[in-house]
């Protein structure tokens, strides 16, 4: 699984970042952007999803 | 005291100070969202109530035809000072682009994550200090004596201002949002603030520190010092924005808490699962709805929107649409899928959102450790305030 965060829909709300910090980095201004190239390890694949089901700008998505 | 008409046509004639709609709006809105889903009132001026959660986020990001240079629910009735102190408003909140574009990124690394866990511990000793001030009694009001009494002093603290000052602060604050169709409290509390923040912006001129206030003072956009107006403008948003707010979601929060013990017992012994029920208590019992202005005619989802009519951005009704939310109506404090907008949505999302839900959460975690029983006091009277902001004021409980 491989994510992406959509830098002009991202609010900065940190809903991604509570919910999954090992995926996520939020800069000083809220910014979301993933860690990596955005691939997701298995176990963490369920975190991602709740990541995306729970932005409310609906910014990040699986690619 | 009943200061307006009551309500019997909530679609064409609603008023959101009304006693029914401030004690329990979620019936209402549940009725307008199947029957009239954007109602409208000519109440304080031609207004609009969308309680769709689909049309609030749409408004709030249409910026063209929805202005936030009237962001007050409550409109301000009387003459405007020919020169204001604040031409600008109190941006970015009050501002479209360009203007709240840079003063946003100014706020924005106050209330970032990092800075957010440095407020933490100083958070915790207060939480836990108000406590040890009322724990021996037996009884509290979870509201005056603890909710109120948190946001307001940490927000001094960041401005660097003095925390002994509190009360005064925040009686500002209420007569701003609460009591704003008071007309005489507001524009008081509004020249209280406004004086109180012009003499400490001259001290810090005098003597920087390491507060906001100094912050602003010492930044340059483009070469040039930020106007007066708009640090004082800044410093006097953080300070309503941040104090009201906050107080409400802590005292819904455990309003809540005493009404359920089901819900109490469950995040007294299972605290993993405080930080899903901090977001779930936010969406359930959202405090804040924002105001709008209609920049030209537009018909919006078949309603007649005339340029000057106002749009109440009603985040708490859009979070309890069913559409979007699985059986909205309840408390389900590890809701998984949880896309509220309690913060808003679009380019105004609450700048204050991680010292908002940092504050929130610790206040839940003191009062639980120390309190993990508790129940309303029998006989006596919870009161609401609502209109902007929607939170107990009055929570009397036993323990
Ligand atoms: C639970 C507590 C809070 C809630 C529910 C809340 C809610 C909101 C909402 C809904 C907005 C959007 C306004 C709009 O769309 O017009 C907003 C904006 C804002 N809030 Fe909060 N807020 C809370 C706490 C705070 C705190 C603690 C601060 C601290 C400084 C703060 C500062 C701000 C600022 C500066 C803005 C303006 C952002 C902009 O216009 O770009 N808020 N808040
Ligand atoms: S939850 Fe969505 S809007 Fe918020 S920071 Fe993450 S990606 Fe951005």
């Amino acid at each position: 699984m491989k994510i992406r965060v959509d830098p002009d829909k991202c609010q900065g709300h940190a809903r991604c970042y509570g919910l999954a910090p090992e995926l996520f980095e939020v800069d000083d201004y809220g910014l979301s952007t993933v860690v990596g190239d955005g691939s997701v390890p298995p176990e963490l694949e369920d975190r991602a999803r709740l990541a995306i089901a729970n932005c409310p700008e609906f910014a990040i998505e699986e690619v | 005291m009943r200061r307006t008409a009551p309500v019997s046509q909530w679609g064409s004639d609603f008023d959101v100070l009304d006693a029914k709609y401030v004690a329990d709006p979620f019936l209402i809105w549940d009725q307008l969202r199947t029957t009239c889903p954007i109602a409208h009132t000519n109440r304080r001026g031609s207004t609009w109530l969308p309680t769709r959660y689909e049309d609030v986020t749409a408004i709030a990001h249409d910026i063209e035809h929805f202005s936030s240079l009237e962001v007050a629910v409550i409109p301000f009735e009387g003459e405007e000072p020919e020169e204001p102190v604040l031409p600008y408003g109190l941006p970015p909140i009050s501002a479209d682009p360009p203007l709240h574009t840079w003063t946003r990124r100014l706020l924005l690394p106050w209330f970032s994550h990092n800075r957010v866990e440095s407020y933490e511990a100083m958070t915790r000793g207060l939480c836990s200090g108000l406590i040890d001030g009322f724990i021996a009694d037996g009884r509290a009001d979870a509201a005056s004596d603890y909710a109120q009494q948190i946001p307001v002093r940490v927000i001094a603290h960041i401005l660097g201002v003095s925390p002994d000052l509190s009360d005064t602060f925040t009686g500002w604050v209420r007569d701003v949002l609460e009591f704003a169709d008071d007309h005489d409290r507001r524009v008081n509390a509004v020249q209280g603030l406004l004086e109180y923040f012009i003499e400490e912006v001259a001290k810090r001129r005098a003597e920087p520190g390491d507060d906001l206030l100094s912050e602003l003072l010492r930044t340059e956009v483009d070469g040039a010092p930020i106007e007066d107006s708009l640090v004082l403008g800044a410093a006097a948003l953080v300070l309503i924005a941040g104090v009201d707010t906050t107080w409400s979601a802590i005292g819904s929060s455990l309003w809540h808490l005493a009404t359920h013990p089901a819900d109490r017992k469950r995040m007294v012994e299972d605290p993993e699962v405080m930080s899903l029920a901090v977001e779930e208590l936010l969406r359930a019992y959202s405090p804040v709805t924002m105001a709008r202005i209609v920049t030209t005619d537009v018909e919006y989802a078949g309603c007649p929107m005339k340029a000057g009519d106002k749009i109440l951005m009603n985040f708490p009704a859009a979070n309890r649409d069913p559409e979007v939310f699985e059986d909205a109506d309840e408390v389900i404090l590890d809701r998984a899928h949880n896309r509220h907008v309690a913060f808003g949505s679009g380019i105004h999302r609450c700048a204050g959102s991680n010292l908002a839900r940092m504050e929130l959460r610790v206040a839940l975690e003191e009062w639980l450790r120390r309190i993990p029983e508790f129940a309303l006091a029998e006989g006596e009277e919870v009161t609401w305030a609502g209109g902007q902001v929607r939170g107990p004021r009055l929570l009397p409980v036993v323990f």
